[in-house]
């Protein structure tokens, strides 16, 4: 006899709210339902009655974690609609927050992951690391969430001294080598709680369109920041890792991997950073009557984001944003079919959700 | 010749790709949209989105379905001209594309866009919440009960 377990909206399991019915027949999970919605605020609706300044910050808005990404793409899409060209230096600038916001969320997550799994000292030491993250987010912005980088045809304010934050990254590489990857990769904890554990199978990554690191584990290998390069990333060289098995632990040795290759970016782009304007200094443009899209590769994948103009309006007549998480999050029934039913707070985290950008 | 090249002549079209906005865009007429779905699947495209759009006046409604192909975005509009609810209509591609389910709900429920051939189950939207209020202008009330436009309604 099967029976339903709602888990959510509220749960300890779920750092946002959003709702799964478990169908379980003893201790297996044979189906689930998802529900979203919980997080639902208007905000496609809300961006058609605000301007292209005041656009900027409601999108900022979109989500805690990768708020950076949201102004990135849709800086990206107003700039193909006003003709703009950000400088050089700015868009060095753009790659180094994307990958320091990578860093932290990547980071942020693993110390989920590792208390869904029932690390607590990793969670602490995971948590510490981010910290370390945010500061030098919060050096370069004066923000720790929202940062107000990106602008119209460049970012608002400049990185001083690139070179200083050089340590830091040495730091965090550091800390991942002796302590994070090494725990992930070699704990039998780990491993049992993590392998062959919500797998997510090539062909059905593939129909269900998942992004990110979700499809990198499961064999796809397609990463924006290489596919379709924007910003600074095609004068950078970084590896794209990708794993085959589809499982939880695949997942997060994607994360882990990545890391490693968001410091080396992040390395890269503060040597190399060209020196020189910030911004186009335009304080007048014009939008051309059109639509515009951009995409970007944010810390749990494809973000894309489009926006429709009219000529002369200061507001847009419509954005849309589709976040990574929409595009993954329906693939969490395949991966939590067949699963124990006390592995499934571990699987859904394991594709790191974002509700508030499901939602919006 | 890359896949891409070669996709118009198989989606049965003598243009070709018009590179406009960061998309690769084409007219998909006179395929229908399941068509199309057929022939993106044949290619390996992976499906992106559909973003909606309500035309100014009457003219009705627009679609803009996007799939990736090895990095590039392609678009393929589809007008639904007219703003009758019966107009508002156009075929399902949930069963010959599962990633399409939650994008398919979103529009119905924000645009008021009849997507034919499924099922639907609420996804953002709540019990008695009315469809296409959200992004709808039609069917959305222009004048809330304080008697102001929406506009005024946030300046306020």
């Amino acid at each position: 006899m099967s029976y339903k377990i709602p888990m959510g909206p509220y749960h300890p399991a779920l750092e946002e709210p959003y709702k799964l019915d478990l169908i379980c027949e003893g201790e297996t999970v044979i189906d689930a339902k998802l529900h979203i919605g919980f997080n639902f605020r208007g905000i496609e609706h809300l961006a058609e009655t605000r301007n292209y300044i005041q656009v900027i910050a409601l999108m900022e808005r979109v989500c805690g974690i990768c708020s950076n990404i949201h102004t990135l793409t849709l800086c990206q899409a107003m700039e193909g609609l006003t003709g703009q060209t950000p400088p050089p230096r700015a868009q060095y600038i753009r790659v180094v927050m994307a990958e320091l916001e990578r860093l932290h969320s990547h980071v942020l997550w693993a110390g989920i992951a590792s208390k869904l799994m029932g690390f607590k000292t990793m969670f602490m030491t995971c948590f510490e690391i981010r910290e370390k993250i945010m500061d030098v987010l919060a050096a370069i912005s004066g923000n720790r969430v929202n940062y107000s980088m990106n602008r119209i045809g460049g970012v608002n304010r400049d990185i001083e001294d690139p070179l200083a934050m050089l340590g830091m990254i040495e730091q965090l590489e550091g800390e991942m080598m002796k302590t994070v990857i090494p725990i992930f990769t070699t704990s039998s904890t780990a491993r049992s709680r993590c392998a062959g554990i919500g797998v997510l199978t090539h062909d059905k990554a593939i129909s269900c369109g998942v992004v990110g690191p979700t499809a990198r584990a499961s064999g796809l290998g397609q990463d924006l920041r290489r596919a379709a390069p924007y910003a600074a990333y095609s004068e950078l060289d970084f590896d794209v890792p990708v794993e085959q098995a589809g499982d939880v632990r695949a997942r997060l040795f994607v994360r882990a991997l990545e890391i490693m290759q968001s410091c080396q970016i992040l390395r890269q782009a503060l040597t190399k950073m060209p020196p020189g304007e910030i911004s186009t200094n335009d304080e007048k443009f014009k939008f051309i009557t059109g639509t515009a899209t951009s995409r970007v590769e944010a810390p749990r994948g494809e973000v894309m984001y489009s926006v429709s103009w009219k000529e002369g309006s200061r507001n847009p007549s419509r954005v849309h944003v589709r976040t990574p998480t929409f595009a993954n999050m329906p693939a969490v029934r395949w991966m939590v079919k067949g699963a124990r039913l006390a592995d499934t707070p571990l699987i859904q985290a394991s594709i790191d959700p974002c509700y508030s950008c499901t939602d919006r | 010749m890359t896949l891409l090249e070669t996709l118009p002549k198989k989606l049965g079209s003598s243009d070709s790709w018009i590179e406009k906005g960061g998309v690769h865009w084409i007219d998909p007429s006179p395929l229908s949209v399941r068509e199309l779905c057929m022939e993106m699947n044949i290619a390996k495209a992976r499906f992106v989105t559909i973003t909606a759009y309500q035309l100014p006046k009457d003219e009705g409604l627009r679609l803009e379905y996007h799939w990736d192909l090895d990095g590039q975005l392609l678009g393929f509009p589809f007008l639904l001209l007219g703003n009758s609810p019966e107009s508002a209509k156009i075929e399902s591609i949930y069963d010959l594309c599962e990633a399409v389910d939650w994008i398919e709900r979103e529009i119905h429920e924000g645009f008021a866009i009849e997507f034919t051939g499924r099922e639907y189950e609420p996804l953002l939207l709540r019990e008695g919440d009315k469809l296409g209020v959200n992004l709808r202008d039609t069917v959305a009330p222009s004048k809330p009960a304080s008697g102001l436009s929406g506009q005024e309604e946030v300046k306020k």
